[in-house]
């Protein structure tokens, strides 16, 4: 750097001969020297404030853009925690109340082919249609050469027959993975569980879905991932469900029926144990919708919700147990049972003529259609329909199945007073089953409303009240005497005080115009125990007939009743009911003191 | 004394350097053994399921009392009935002891083979 001298001596010389003052020289040169240093330092300052304030912009920009970029792209797990999925991408199992498993899944493979891969595709159909009895071979063939890329051949594969077609070795022939729905107990609580099938189905995976019953109905559920892999746990209980399926099944053959439906409930918490509707299907191979007649002769058709019938006398503890409440009667009130009762062209008669008069008891132990319908007389349509409303008898039961809203009660469409004494002793009023032994519940627990279902609970419904307590009693006293001494005496199971009620109503003809004269729906709605109640069973038979003697039987006395009785005896010590005995002397204990 | 600072900052960022390094692939290791053993589990899982359908399946009620009836003579087992209940002074005892098992079956729990998870 050339460095300006102060006092240019040149300058000095000349200022001097001119006269001027040299020291205004010097000034001068110190001044424009300060000059330049305040130009540089500034420069350097600007400098680096340039070089600070783009670190800062730097820094900030970085932090903005990796912003926009977090908040512009979808939310994604990070990498270590998003390998969790196959473990439950899974349907949920479903099991019954003790957790034995009631459906779950299978892996298993589908077939397909790609013709275009195959080198002989003469030999595949040939072997193809060995292994698969069901598929033909010119059909095969007739794909395998034509002009498609892609034939599905099997949607399920078993093991061994997986094995079969790798043999084949036909480059052509590719397997997918899928998943299948298994039922291990085949056609145990069918009606229940429903089925499943496949929705969207790909080469890679296949989507299942249910098709009816509790898979329907649930299906979110199952196939929700929140889940985790937890299994629905139903009310049922395998084992009972199996017991009375079995015992339904022989009553239902020795009975000559057409059809047979049992339901068992918890009767505090309203719980499903078992309900059965024979005949039934195995939900693994789910029979085919009938496409023309009638539905309920499908075995799809489940006759313990969606069967509506007249139940017959089952109700008459409802019209008895009213009355009761409404104080109209008392248990020992006498009730005038002259026959026959006429109402305009009507005649109600009963079954035997029981004389002049019967106690209430009586009237329900005998099953007399005139005294209850004159008690029905006495409560009228409008409280006789509010009762049997909060009993559930007005919509269809709210159990946790697809089918159930298509179990809806048929009502008489002028519910005039003669409905009300013939609904009184069950007829003009179908219901399912489940709603019967819905309203045995409600009734005999003590009189409050529970309401059926199909999840396990253990919880004690405190549901509206139905009946006052010493009424609910009242009605299991009056049912244990139609065991003890009345129309249902081969109910009686010893050590279980078996109450309970026949109900025998003859079938409506399908296309209207009265009743059949030898067809009938036969009922039995039974508590056990009656003195301390645990559970509600319903037993229906659907055109019964018992043969064993010269004229056919088919009240429910000789048909649904020794069946029901057969189902206590089987399902009660299962249930862990301790059968009562007379004597009560304390046992295996020494009480001691000193 | 300013150089020193200098030259530990390097010889710092450096290390640092080092370390984040090897910090990374150990995570790196980390997370592919996680995505071993979630697979691991994933197979457990299926293998799990199968056992537990094929358990419903031997177990299913049908079955049981086809197998009962078969073996009523040596076994001679009922359905539960009533009075199936007894009382406590009715217990033997004491209690003989378990039979030993000669003949020991091989189920389907033990666990697999790599030329089994090949299939």
């Amino acid at each position: 750097m050339i460095r300006t001298p102060l006092r240019p001596l040149a300058r000095i010389l000349k200022a001097r001969e001119k006269g001027e003052n040299p020291d205004a020289i010097e000034a001068e040169n110190i001044r424009l020297r300060r000059e330049d240093l305040r130009d540089k330092s500034r420069l350097r300052a600007e400098g680096r404030l340039i070089v600070m304030g783009a670190m800062f912009a730097l820094a900030y920009g970085a932090i903005g853009i990796r912003m926009g970029a977090l908040a512009g792209t979808a939310p994604e797990e990070p990498q270590s925690a998003s390998i969790g999925s196959p473990i439950i991408g899974q349907r949920a199992d479903i099991t019954d109340r003790n957790g034995r498993l009631l459906a779950t899944n299978l892996d298993t493979h589908s077939l397909y082919a790609h013709p275009k891969d195959m080198v002989d595709p003469a030999r595949c159909a040939r072997e193809l249609a060995a292994i698969f009895p069901e598929l033909k071979e010119e059909q095969l063939l007739k794909d395998f050469t034509g002009s498609r890329k892609f034939v599905w051949i099997r949607r399920q594969l078993s093991p061994e027959q997986m094995q079969q077609v790798h043999d084949i070795g036909s480059p052509g022939l590719v397997f997918g993975p899928r998943e299948m729905r298994l039922y291990p107990n085949g056609a145990i609580a069918a009606h229940i569980l429903g089925g499943a099938s496949y929705g969207r189905e790909g080469v890679a995976s296949a989507e299942v879905i249910g098709v009816a019953g509790i898979e329907r109905k649930f299906d979110d559920y199952l196939r929700d991932p929140a889940n985790e892999g937890a299994p629905l746990e139903l009310s049922i209980d395998l084992t009972v469900q199996a017991a009375a399926e079995e015992v339904l099944a022989g009553g239902m053959s020795i009975m000559n029926a057409k059809g047979a439906a049992s339901v068992l409930m918890d009767v505090h918490t309203g719980e499903i144990i078992s309900m059965v509707s024979l005949p039934d299907f195995d939900p693994n191979n789910r029979p085919q919708v009938l496409l023309t007649g009638d539905q309920s002769d499908s075995p799809l058709f489940n006759r313990a919700v969606q069967g509506v019938y007249e139940l017959g006398s089952t109700f008459k503890i409802f019209a008895v147990a009213q009355a009761m409440e409404l104080g109209l009667v008392l248990a020992d009130t006498l009730i005038n049972t002259k026959g026959p009762l006429q109402w305009g062209k009507f005649r109600i008669r009963d079954f035997h003529d029981y004389g002049a008069e019967l106690s209430t008891t009586d009237v329900i132990v005998q099953s007399s259609n005139i005294g209850t319908a004159r008690i029905a007389m006495q409560i009228g349509a409008e409280r006789q329909q509010d009762f049997l409303r909060g009993l559930g008898f007005m919509e269809p039961t709210p159990v946790e199945l697809q089918e159930a809203p298509s179990g809806a009660p048929l009502l008489p469409k002028n519910w005039s007073e003669l409905s009300t004494m013939t609904i009184s002793y069950g007829h003009g009023l179908s219901s399912s089953p489940l709603h019967l032994a819905t309203a045995y519940s409600s009734l005999l627990n003590g009189g409050t409303r529970v309401y059926p279902t199909l999840l396990k609970r253990d919880l004690v419904q405190s549901g509206p009240r139905v009946v006052r307590e010493d009424i609910s009693q009242s009605a299991r006293d009056m049912l244990r005497q139609v065991v003890v001494r009345g129309t249902a005496s081969f109910g009686e199971v010893e050590g279980y005080e078996v109450g309970g009620k026949t109900g025998t109503a003859d079938k409506p003809k399908e296309n209207g115009g009265g009743y059949y004269k030898d067809k009938v729906i036969s009922t039995f709605a039974s508590v056990f125990p009656a003195n301390d109640p645990q559970y509600v069973l319903v037993v229906t038979f659907d055109e019964p007939s018992e043969n064993s003697s010269d004229t056919p039987r088919r009240t429910a006395g000789w048909t649904a009743v020794p069946v029901a009785a057969e189902i206590i005896r089987r399902v009660a010590p299962l249930l862990g009911l301790r059968p009562q005995v007379d004597s009560l002397e304390p046992i295996g204990v020494t009480l001691t003191s000193n | 004394m300013r150089s020193i600072l200098f030259v530990l900052a390097g010889l710092m960022v450096m290390g640092l350097a080092f370390w984040s390094y090897q910090e990374n692939y150990k995570t790196r290791d980390a997370i592919s053994e996680v995505r071993q053993l979630h697979a691991q589990i994933g197979q457990n899982h299926e293998r799990l399921g199968m056992l537990r359908a094929e358990w419903a399946y031997l177990n299913r009620p049908d079955r049981l009392s086809d197998l009962a009836e078969l073996n009523f003579e040596r076994l001679g087992l009922l359905p539960l009935m009533p009075d199936a209940f007894g009382r406590v002074d009715q217990i033997i005892y004491p209690i003989p002891d378990l039979l030993p098992i000669i003949v020991p079956i091989e189920v389907g729990s033990d666990p697999v083979t790599e030329g089994e998870e090949a299939l």
